[in-house]
C-alpha cells in the first residue's frame, strides 16, 4: 500500500531518502510487494534517472525473478530504458526472445490468460521492446524472426486482444530489419483489419497502414477502395485517420485532390487542435507539391487561410509569404502567381472582408503592399483604399491594422491617394497603440516628402550602390530585371537565406530601422526616437518572419547588389565569371542547393525556430525523395550524377565568395554528424561564410533536392558500413599497439596519469585512439591518429558533446598524416553539465590519396571522476561556502567494515579513488571538499550514524552532488 | 502509459477518477469537462478510440457507465480497452455482478482494485486472481484494524 503511494506522491527531492527502503523490499519474500516495488522504481526512473542508476543489475534480478508479475513490472523499466539507449541493451534480446517464446507456447500459470490468450500484456510489451531493439539491426533482428512469426501464427482467435497482439506485431515486424515473408504475412494482416466491418479494428487498420506506408506505399495502392469508402464513413475519427494516411502518400499527382478533401473534413470540423494540424498539413502538402497551377495555389491557400482562422500556427503566413517573395523557379512564373494573388486578394476585399480572420487579413496587406505594382492596370489609390477599409473593419486588431498601415507606407505613391491617407494618418496618430501610432507617423511624414520616400522606399532600379534600401519590392523588379538579362538568379536567394538562419539575433524591424536614419539626416523634429528602439522590438516579436526577413535584405544588401551587378548589369566587364554561371545553371543549381542543406543540416546554428521548422521540411522532402517512386516526374535530369556536381560547384560558390564577404565572427561550431558532409565541411571551413546558408522554403526547390541527396546517402552508407566491420576485425592487433602508442603521448602529459589507450574506430589503414590525461589543471584528450598505409591521408575530424565543452590544443583539425607515422591531436574538455559519464562523440572523414572519402563516427566515454580534482581549503572557509551552496543531496552509504575507523577508512578510500580532499575529521563527522575542473566546487559532510555513512553534498552546479554520489557508491561498492 | 482514467454516468455524473501524471485542479476539470462532452456526444456504434489535443482517448460504455481512459501516443488502443475491460472484470468478481450503485457506494474499493491492478498509469497485475488475493487480504487487515479499533481501550 505504502508502495502504491511512493509511486504517486514523490517529487524529485525525496527520493535518495526513501530509495534504500524500496530497494530493500525488492527483495521481499511477498510477490506482489517485489512487483509493487519494481514498479515503484519505475516511476523514480522516470522522475529521476540520475539517482536509481546503481540498481540496474537489480532490475535484471526482476526480470529473472520466478514470479512472472515481477517480472513483466520490470519490463516497463526496460521498454523505458532500451528506449533512450537501445545499443546497451542488445545482450539481452535472446532473453526476451525466449521469454516471449514461452507466453507464447502458454508456459505461464492459467490465471495470466485473458479470454485464453496467454498473458497479453506482457506479450505487447515484449513485442514492442523486440522492435526498438531490432530497429535498424539485422543480426539482432535475425533472432526475433522466428518468434515473431510464431506470434502472428497463434494469434488468430477473434478476439479484441489478440488483434491488439497482431497490430503491435505487425509494427515490429516493420520496424526491425525488413524480411519478406514476415512483411507479406503481416501485410496479410493489416488487410483484414482494413478489411473487417468491425469499426474498432478498421480505425487500428488506418493506423497500422498509415505507419507502414512510409516503408511500402504499395500496399495503399492494394486498399484504394477501402481508403475512400472510409473517407466517406459517417464516423468523424475515422475520417480523420484516413486523412492522415493520405497525408502520408501524398505526392504531385494526387495533391490536389487530397488537398481538397483535406478542407473538405475542415470545413465540418468544430475541434480547435484538429483544425490547427490539419491545416498544417494542408498548408505543407500544398507547398510542397505545389502543380504548377498557380491559380490553384492561391484558391487552396485562400480557402485555409479563411478556414483556419487564427488558430493557425504563426508559421504557416509566414512560409507562405517567404515563397512568394522567393518565388518558385523562373521570374516569368513568380510575377504570375504574384499578380494572380494580388488579383484575388484585390477582389476578396472588394467583396465583404468583414469575416475573413485575422491572419488572413495580414497576408492580404502584406502582399498588396509588396506586389500591388505589378498590376499596372490598377490604381494604387484604389487598393489605398481597399486597405484603408481594413482599417476601418471593427475587429481588426491592432496587430492587423499595423501591417495595413504597413502595406499602406509601401504603397503611397501617387497624389490622388493623399486626401485619404491624410485622414488615416490624423485618425492614428493619436491611436493608444504605440505601434500604430509609430506606424502612422512613419506613413505620414514619408507620404509627406515625397523625396524621402524615394531614398527609403525606392521603386525604381537606379541607385547608389552604399544606400540602405528595405523594399523587397525593388528587389523583386531588379530580380526580374536581372532575369531577363540572362544571369543566374538563385545565388541571391541562398545568400539571403543564409543571413536569414543565422542573424536571428539581430531583429530590426526595417522601417523602423531606416526611419531614423532618414529623419535624422534630414533632422525632422524626431519626437518619436527615444521610444523607437523598444516599439521595435515589441513589433519585430509579432511579425518576426517579416522583419527578419527584411532586415536581413538590409543587412546583406551592398553585397548582393555587387554580386548581381556583376551578372547582370556589369556582365560585359566580367565576362569571366559570366560564362562559368551559366554554364553551372540549371543542373548544378540543384545540386548547389544539396550541398547548402547538407551543412545547414550539419551544425548548431543558433537555436532559432526557423532552423527547426527547416530541418523539419527537410525531413520531411527526404521523405518523399525515399519513399514513394510515383512523384518525381520533376526532377528527372538532375538525379543522375549529384555527387560530380557536389564538388565542382561548391569550389564555384567559394570561389565567388571569398573576399567579397565581410568577415563574420557569428559562426556556430559545425557539430552534428551526417555521413556525407564531410567534404563539404572541409571546404567550408577554409571559407567560413559559405557554412551558413539555410535550404529554400520553395516547394519546388525542395523537391528537386531532395532526391539527388537521398540517392548520395544510399550511396555512402555502404563504405560506412564496411568500415564499422572492419574495425572489429582489426581489434585484436590493436591491443598489442596500445604500449607502443603511449610513446607518442605529448611531453606534456608524461608526467601526468593518463587512462588506457582504446580504439575509437578504424576504416582501411587508418587507426583512432584515444586516451584521456589528467593534469593539476585540466583534462586533456589525446586523440592518436595512427596511419599504416603507404599513402598521405588527409584528416578532418570534428569533436563534440552534449555535456563536455572540446576546445583544440593543437593546430587545425585539418591534417595530413603522412604514411606510418603517428599523429596526435589534443583537446582540453570542460564540463558544460555534469552527468555520472560523459561522452564525446565525434565524426572523422579520411581522405586517402586515391579513392573516396570515408567517415566514420567514435565516441569516448568519460566517468565523471577525471573531471573531480581534490579542493583544499580550511574549515572555516569550508563553513562559509556550505552555506552559500544550494543545490544539495543526501544519502546513506555503506561504512567500511571491520577496521579500527571506519570513517576514517572510508574516507580514505574516498580521497584515493575519488580525488577528494579530507578537510578535517572530528569526533564521527568528516567534512570533504572536491572540485570540478574550472571551479566548480562541490561540499560533502559525512557522519556516522546508525552504522551507515551519512552524507549529504552540496555544490553550485544542480546535477553534480548526484553524480559525486553515485560514483562515491560504486567507489564504496567496489572497495 | 496511461494519462488518465475517468468513470462517468450518462448523465454526466463523474464516478470515479485517476489521474497518473500530476494535474491542476483546473486543468482537472477541463479535461473531464472535455471528456465528457465528446465521449457522450458520440453516435452509438461508432468507434471506440478519439484523438483529443496530443492524447489518444479510449472509452467503453458499460450499461449505464462510460469508462474512459487518456492514452499516451504510442500506446495501443486496442489494448487498453481491454484495460478497461479488465477491470470491470475485477470489479464484477469483487462485487459479484457490479452495478453503478455499487461503486458509488464503495468507491474506495473501486478505487482500491485500481490501485492493483494499475499502478503509476501501467498495468500492475494482469492475473484476475492475483488481484483478487490482495484484495482479500486488504480486506481481511481492515477488518482486524476495526476490531482493534472498536476495542474498548482498558
Amino acid at each position: 500500500m505504502a508502495l502504491t503511494i511512493v509511486s504517486q506522491l514523490f517529487p524529485k527531492d525525496m527520493i535518495p531518502a526513501i530509495l534504500p527502503l524500496v530497494e530493500e523490499k525488492l527483495t521481499h519474500p511477498k510477490e506482489i510487494i517485489r512487483r509493487k516495488a519494481v514498479l515503484a522504481l519505475y516511476k523514480f526512473y522516470l522522475t529521476a534517472p540520475n539517482q536509481v542508476q546503481h540498481i540496474h543489475n537489480k532490475f535484471r534480478k526482476a526480470l529473472c525473478d520466478k514470479d512472472p508479475g515481477v517480472m513483466t513490472a520490470s519490463l516497463h523499466i526496460y521498454l523505458q530504458m532500451i528506449k533512450e539507449n537501445p545499443e546497451g541493451y542488445k545482450d539481452l534480446t535472446g532473453s526476451f526472445v525466449t521469454i516471449l517464446k514461452q507466453v507464447v507456447a502458454g508456459k505461464l500459470p492459467m490465471d495470466y490468460n485473458y479470454h485464453s490468450v496467454p498473458a497479453p500484456w506482457l506479450q505487447i510489451q515484449l513485442l514492442r521492446i523486440l522492435s526498438l531493439l531490432g530497429k535498424n539491426d539485422e543480426s539482432t533482428s535475425g533472432i526475433m524472426y522466428e518468434v515473431l512469426d510464431e506470434s502472428l501464427r497463434r494469434a488468430e482467435m477473434n478476439h479484441n486482444i489478440t488483434y491488439a497482439i497482431l497490430y503491435e506485431c505487425v509494427k515490429c515486424v516493420y520496424t526491425i530489419h525488413p524480411k519478406a515473408e514476415l512483411l507479406e504475412k503481416a501485410a496479410k494482416c493489416i488487410g483484414n483489419f482494413v478489411l473487417s466491418p468491425k469499426i474498432n479494428l478498421k480505425y487500428i487498420g488506418l493506423k497500422a497502414l498509415t505507419y507502414v506506408v512510409q516503408q511500402d506505399p504499395q500496399l495503399a495502392l492494394q486498399h484504394q477502395m477501402t481508403i475512400i469508402e472510409c473517407l466517406d464513413h459517417s464516423d468523424l475519427i475515422i475520417k480523420r485517420e484516413t486523412l492522415e494516411l493520405l497525408f502520408r502518400i501524398t505526392n504531385a499527382q494526387n495533391v490536389t485532390v487530397i488537398v481538397e478533401k483535406m478542407l473538405e473534413f475542415l470545413r465540418t470540423c468544430q475541434d480547435d487542435y484538429t483544425t490547427m494540424d490539419l491545416v498544417g498539413k494542408v498548408a505543407e502538402v500544398a507547398e510542397k507539391y505545389a502543380p504548377n497551377d498557380n491559380k490553384w495555389f492561391i484558391d487552396t491557400m485562400n480557402t485555409m487561410f479563411s478556414l483556419g482562422g487564427d488558430l493557425m500556427q504563426p508559421d504557416i503566413p509566414n512560409n507562405f509569404l517567404k515563397l512568394l517573395s522567393e518565388g518558385f523557379d523562373s521570374g516569368e512564373g513568380d510575377r504570375k502567381l504574384r499578380r494572380f494573388a494580388v488579383d484575388s486578394y484585390v477582389s476578396l476585399l472588394q467583396g465583404e472582408p468583414g469575416n475573413l480572420p485575422q491572419r488572413f487579413l495580414q497576408v492580404i496587406s502584406w502582399v498588396l503592399g509588396e506586389y500591388s505594382h505589378l498590376r499596372t492596370d490598377l490604381e494604387p489609390a484604389t487598393i489605398l483604399n481597399l486597405l484603408a477599409k481594413l482599417l476601418d473593419l471593427k475587429h481588426a486588431n491592432s496587430e492587423t491594422k499595423s501591417w495595413a498601415l504597413m502595406a499602406m507606407t509601401k504603397v503611397c505613391e501617387s497624389e490622388a491617394g493623399m486626401a485619404v491617407l491624410q485622414g488615416i494618418c490624423e485618425m492614428h496618430c493619436s491611436s493608444m497603440d504605440t505601434v500604430l501610432r509609430q506606424r502612422a507617423q512613419e506613413l505620414q511624414n514619408l507620404s509627406l516628402h515625397a523625396e524621402l520616400r524615394a531614398k527609403v522606399l525606392p521603386q525604381d532600379i537606379s541607385m547608389e550602390p552604399l544606400e540602405v534600401d528595405s523594399s523587397l519590392s525593388f528587389l523583386d523588379e531588379f530580380v526580374s530585371e536581372a532575369l531577363a538579362a540572362g544571369a543566374a538568379p538563385y545565388k541571391a536567394h541562398h545568400q539571403r537565406q543564409e543571413e536569414l538562419a543565422q542573424e536571428k539575433v539581430l531583429s530590426l524591424e526595417p522601417y523602423s530601422l531606416s526611419l531614423p536614419i532618414g529623419m535624422s539626416s534630414c533632422s525632422f523634429p524626431d519626437r518619436q526616437s527615444p521610444t523607437l528602439p523598444s516599439v521595435s522590438s515589441g513589433l519585430s516579436g509579432d511579425s518576426t518572419d517579416f522583419s527578419h526577413k527584411a532586415s536581413a535584405t538590409t543587412l546583406k544588401l551592398d553585397k548582393v547588389k555587387r554580386v548581381w551587378g556583376r551578372e547582370g548589369y556589369l556582365a560585359k566587364k566580367e565576362p569571366a565569371e559570366e560564362p562559368a554561371l551559366i554554364e553551372a545553371h540549371s543542373p548544378v543549381h540543384s545540386a548547389d542547393q544539396v550541398g547548402e542543406f547538407s551543412i545547414s543540416q550539419s551544425q548548431t546554428s543558433p537555436p532559432t525556430v526557423a532552423a527547426k521548422q527547416e530541418k523539419q521540411q527537410l525531413a520531411s522532402s527526404l521523405f518523399v525523395g525515399l519513399g514513394s517512386q510515383t512523384s518525381e516526374s520533376l526532377m528527372g535530369k538532375s538525379e543522375l550524377t549529384p555527387q560530380m556536381f557536389r564538388r565542382k560547384d561548391k569550389g564555384q560558390v567559394s570561389s565567388l565568395e571569398v573576399g567579397k564577404q565581410t568577415p563574420n565572427s557569428v559562426i556556430p561550431p559545425p557539430n552534428s554528424v551526417d555521413n556525407l558532409l564531410c567534404s563539404i565541411l572541409l571546404d567550408s571551413n577554409t571559407d567560413p561564410e559559405t557554412s551558413l546558408p539555410a535550404p529554400k522554403q520553395n516547394g519546388i526547390a525542395l523537391l528537386e533536392g531532395g532526391q539527388p541527396e537521398s540517392d548520395m546517402k544510399t550511396l555512402e552508407t555502404s563504405p560506412t558500413r564496411d568500415s564499422g566491420r572492419m574495425a572489429a576485425e582489426t581489434e585484436e592487433p590493436v591491443r598489442t599497439k596500445d604500449i607502443c602508442l603511449a610513446s607518442y603521448l605529448p611531453a606534456d602529459c608524461i608526467g601526468a596519469t593518463h587512462s588506457e589507450i582504446t580504439p575509437l574506430c578504424s576504416s582501411q589503414s587508418v587507426d583512432l585512439f584515444a586516451c584521456h590525461v589528467h593534469k593539476e589543471d585540466c583534462l586533456v584528450l589525446v586523440v592518436f591518429i595512427s596511419n599504416s598505409s603507404a599513402t598521405r591521408v588527409r584528416l578532418l575530424a570534428q569533436l563534440d558533446s552534449e555535456e563536455v565543452e572540446v576546445s583544440c590544443i593543437c593546430e587545425s583539425p585539418v591534417e595530413e598524416v603522412r604514411s606510418h607515422y603517428v599523429e596526435v591531436w589534443q583537446y582540453s574538455l570542460t564540463v558544460k553539465r555534469p552527468s555520472v559519464h560523459l561522452v564525446v562523440s565525434g565524426l572523422v572523414s579520411f581522405h586517402m590519396a586515391t579513392g573516396t572519402p570515408h567517415t566514420a563516427k567514435f565516441s569516448y566515454k568519460l566517468p565523471l571522476i577525471s573531471f573531480i580534482r581534490p579542493l583544499t581549503l580550511s574549515t572555516e572557509e569550508y563553513g562559509t561556502m556550505w552555506l552559500a551552496f544550494s543545490h544539495d543531496t543526501k544519502q546513506n552509504l555503506t561504512l567500511i567494515t571491520g577496521v579500527q575507523d571506519p570513517l576514517r577508512a572510508t574516507l580514505n578510500v574516498l580521497e584515493r579513488k575519488l580525488h577528494l580532499h579530507v578537510v578535517e575529521i572530528i569526533g564521527m563527522e568528516g567534512i570533504v571538499a572536491c572540485q570540478l575542473l574550472q571551479d566548480q566546487p562541490c561540499l560533502m559532510h559525512c557522519r556516522v550514524h546508525a552504522g551507515t555513512l551519512a552524507v549529504w553534498l552540496r555544490s553550485t552546479v544542480p546535477d553534480l552532488p548526484d553524480c559525486l554520489l553515485y560514483h562515491c557508491q560504486r567507489a564504496l561498492q567496489e572497495h | 502509459m496511461i494519462r488518465f482514467l475517468l468513470l462517468f454516468s450518462k448523465q454526466g455524473r463523474l464516478r470515479l477518477q485517476k489521474w497518473f501524471t500530476p494535474l491542476t485542479d483546473r486543468e482537472k476539470k477541463k479535461v473531464i469537462r472535455d471528456m465528457m462532452a465528446t465521449v457522450l456526444a458520440r453516435p452509438a456504434r461508432s468507434c471506440n478510440f478519439l484523438q483529443w489535443r496530443d492524447l489518444k482517448v479510449v472509452y467503453k460504455r458499460y450499461a449505464s457507465l462510460y469508462f474512459c481512459a487518456g492514452l499516451e501516443d504510442q500506446d495501443n488502443e486496442l489494448l487498453s480497452l481491454e484495460v478497461l475491460h479488465r477491470y470491470v472484470e475485477l470489479l464484477d468478481k469483487y462485487f459479484g455482478n457490479v452495478c453503478e450503485l455499487d461503486i458509488i457506494f464503495n468507491f474506495e474499493k473501486a478505487y482500491f482494485i485500481l490501485d492493483e491492478f494499475l499502478m503509476g498509469g501501467e498495468v500492475l497485475e494482469t492475473s484476475r486472481a492475483a488481484v483478487g488475493v490482495s484484495l482479500e487480504e486488504a480486506d481481511a487487515l481492515q477488518e482486524t484494524m476495526e476490531e482493534y479499533m472498536s476495542r474498548p481501550a482498558y
